[in-house]
Parts: C-alpha cells; structure tokens; sequence
C-alpha cells in the first residue's frame, strides 16, 4: 500500500501558507446534555483533544451542481400532485462569521411533511404520510451565497423523550461550507412556536442568542400574494483568520 | 462579526437525505488501488449504533488536495473519478464501508510532515454537534511515530484507536467507539 507518488508531493514548505478557522467559544451544545436523553451512551468522555488547521482540516469537498436536479429545490413539485399544508418559501443567505458570502456550496434538507410525519421506515409516529411529499431537497447557494426553497410548513411530532414530549416544527439543514473546518449539520426553526421553550435540543445550546439564530424570520417581503409565506434565514459559518506565515 | 450558527443533531431520520448512492465510493469500486475500510459504531453500552453516519476526508495518493487553499494545487490530471469525499450512513449492525484511495503524507507549514490520513467525521442521533476523529495506517509505522497529531495525544495508548487494523480479506478495519473503555479519540477541530 505504500504510495509511490509520495515523494512528490512536496514543495518548498516555507511556501505552504494555510488559512486557519476561527475556534467558536459556547455557540454549539454540549455533546452530554441530559435532557436529551440518546447523548448519555453517545458522548465521549475523555476531553477532545486539539487539531491544529492544516491541509485536511482548510480544504474540503467542493461539491458541484451535478448533484441537483431541477426539482431539488421545490418540495412541492417532486410529485405529480401538490403536497397537503401551507406552502412556504424559505430563503436567505450562507455567510462566514466575517460577513463574506460562501457560494457554491451545497445545501441539503429533510423535514415533516404537513401533519408531522417523517417518510422513513423507523417513524411511528400515527399521523399520515402524504403521497406527494418526500420532505427533502438540496440547493447550492450562487455568487452571492444566497439560497432558496419552496415546501410546506413541517409539523410538530411526539419523540418520547420524555413524558409528552413534543419536537417544535423545524427543516433539518447540512452545510459543507468550503473547509471541513466548516461543515456543520443544524435545525432551523419558526417564529413564534410554543414549543420551543420545552423543546431538549433547541435549549441544548446554552446561548440565548445562539438559540435565536436558528430561528428564521416570517418575512412578509419574501411572502408572495396568493400564493405562499415567506421566511427567511442566515446561516453563519465559521470565519476564517488571515493566512498565516509559520 | 457575525455570530455562528449552532449545530443541532442530524437526529433518527437523516437517511431521508444524506446517504447518496456512490457515497461511500471516493473513487469507484474496481479502481487500481482501491482500498476498502470497514468499521462498526458503538456506543458506551458496547451496542451497535444503527443509525450513524461516517464521513471522510482526505488527500490523494500525491497528497494534495483539489482545492484553492491547497497552495501546491492538485496534480494536473489528478487522479480520475477521486472526489475525496465518502459518506456512508451505519446499517443496523452497526456497520460502514468506504471505498477509497490511500492518500498521501502531507507537509505542514512549519516544516514537518503528517502521515497519511483521513479526517472522519461521526453523526448520529444523540450526537449533538458532529464528533471528529483521524483514520490513520497500520503499515506507516515510521510516519504516524512522527505525526504531529499522533503524537500530541497525551496517552500513548489512546494512539492505537487512530491506527486501522488490517483484516484477513486485505480491508482495513476502523471501528468507532463513542464512549467506553475503547473509546475513539476525536478532536477539536
């Protein structure tokens, strides 16, 4: 298995000069947090050690709009009829800490449909499946960052965590940004919902207004007349410091 | 500056969207060279975890990178079909499978040099933010001795978890272990 190109691999290593990403301080939740009860087998014990920004950690997988279809990005077109609930456009923009755009990368979704049911084969939850909705898409965000869906309002759901418990309404979103530094798997959720005070995981992260960014805004601006409501939501990656000279 | 979002869990149901069909082929099955990495995930109980999910990512063979902040740049011609990327979502068994190429060692900015590795990353429902962990080979002995990462993990023996076990069948098992006696170093990254 040795490689015999390896040799060539290097250049004078004076010249590699790397971007490094910034280190978020109490923005992301801790991995053991009892209220959500499947971290307790599932968090690691020993402290996580430190890896320094090199190569594999400042480049990533750039993956291209090869991947999406022309119905990726409207969830309410993937099938011959038009999905049950309340149609939503959901847009807004990916940014890096700095403010700078990330483009080009690739966005991808899963959510309830209408009534709050998953179309996966674990899901039990007894409320209907719709036939014209999957509940998934992917977008890849253009020059400027910005991305855009069109679905239908996601339900709550029970999830047995506890007595009662009820997930508020949320689209699962995963970025890869441009670095692995950046890749990030969150929840978005809407304005406004009374289960959001109860809710383990959205409370899992212990910033008050960390937790208020994975809210989107009702955006009336972005609602069209007749025809949908509009929301929407930013989504920050983490920045990148100025190239550094070792 | 802007604040960052916070990650939440992919939860029970990212199967719905993440697993692509060629995920977990960073180059195609047959491809000369091909090396295949097996691995199961567990949790603190010593069970299975069914509903995880690997992703990896790597330098080529020449250990470069197709990227702008690879400043060598890749190798005009590259390497065909190597998208460096693999994602594969655990069975019920616990099980994952890559189907990759062996990178290269890679130079770092001060100078030295890092084995070949794999960055990994672990999601999985109860898994509040990703986990990140390193895949390194059982046959770079002299390399991974020296490799910066490696080497700055306080317990010696905690290394081992890093280091892939060569199987019967000439795949290379990597098991991951969130919690527990054997449990995975991962990182801060």
């Amino acid at each position: 298995m040795t490689t015999e190109v390896s040799t060539t691999a290097f250049t004078g290593s004076s010249e590699l000069a790397l971007p490094s990403y910034e280190r978020p301080l109490g923005v992301h939740p801790p991995l053991d947090f009892a209220g959500y009860r499947s971290t307790a087998l599932r968090h690691p014990k020993h402290p996580l050690v430190l890896l320094p920004h090199r190569l594999t950690e400042v480049t990533g997988p750039l993956l291209g709009d090869d991947l999406i279809t022309a119905t990726d990005a409207d969830l309410t077109t993937q099938h011959a009829g038009e999905p049950q609930g309340q149609r939503i456009i959901l847009a807004g923009r990916v940014l890096d800490s700095d403010g700078r755009p990330v483009p080009d990368t690739l966005i991808e979704i899963w959510q309830t449909n209408a009534a709050g049911r998953y179309r996966h084969w674990r899901e039990h939850h007894p409320a209907p499946l719709d036939p014209n909705f999957d509940g998934i898409g992917r977008a890849i965000t253009d020059s400027a960052g910005r991305y855009r869906f069109v679905t239908i309002q996601p339900g709550a759901y029970p999830w047995g965590n506890h007595h009662n418990a009820w997930r508020p309404a949320h689209i699962h979103f995963s970025l890869f940004g441009r670095a692995f530094t950046q890749r990030i798997v969150t929840q978005m959720y809407f304005p406004g919902d009374p289960l959001l005070p109860l809710d383990p995981i959205f409370n899992s992260v212990p910033d008050e207004k960390a937790r208020q960014r994975m809210i989107a805004d009702f955006d009336m601006n972005l609602t069209q007349p007749e025809w949908a409501l509009g929301y929407t939501w930013d989504i920050v990656l983490r920045g990148r410091t100025a190239t550094v000279f070792e | 500056m802007l604040g960052i979002t916070p990650s939440q869990t992919v939860g029970p149901y990212f199967a719905m969207r993440l697993p692509w069909p060629d995920g977990p082929y960073v180059v195609p099955e047959g491809t000369p060279g091909a090396i295949t990495i097996v691995g199961r995930m567990y949790d603190g109980a010593g069970n299975v975890i069914p509903d995880g999910l690997v992703e990896t990512w790597q330098a080529g063979p020449d250990g470069r990178f197709a990227h702008p902040d690879d400043p060598r740049g890749a190798t005009p011609g590259g390497y065909y079909a190597f998208r460096g990327f693999g994602r594969c979502p655990t069975a019920p068994d616990g099980s994952y499978r890559i189907v990759t190429l062996k990178p290269g060692p890679l130079p770092t900015p001060d100078g030295g040099i890092e084995a070949p590795h794999l960055d990994v990353s672990v999601f999985a429902r109860g898994l509040l933010d990703r986990v990140v962990t390193r895949l390194y080979f059982p046959d770079e002995l002299t390399a991974n001795a020296a490799d910066p990462v490696l080497c700055s993990i306080s317990e010696p023996a905690r290394r081992a978890t890093l280091i892939a076990v060569p199987e019967p069948e000439g795949e290379l098992r990597f098991d991951i272990w969130l919690q527990g006696e054997r449990e995975t170093v991962f990182f801060d990254v």
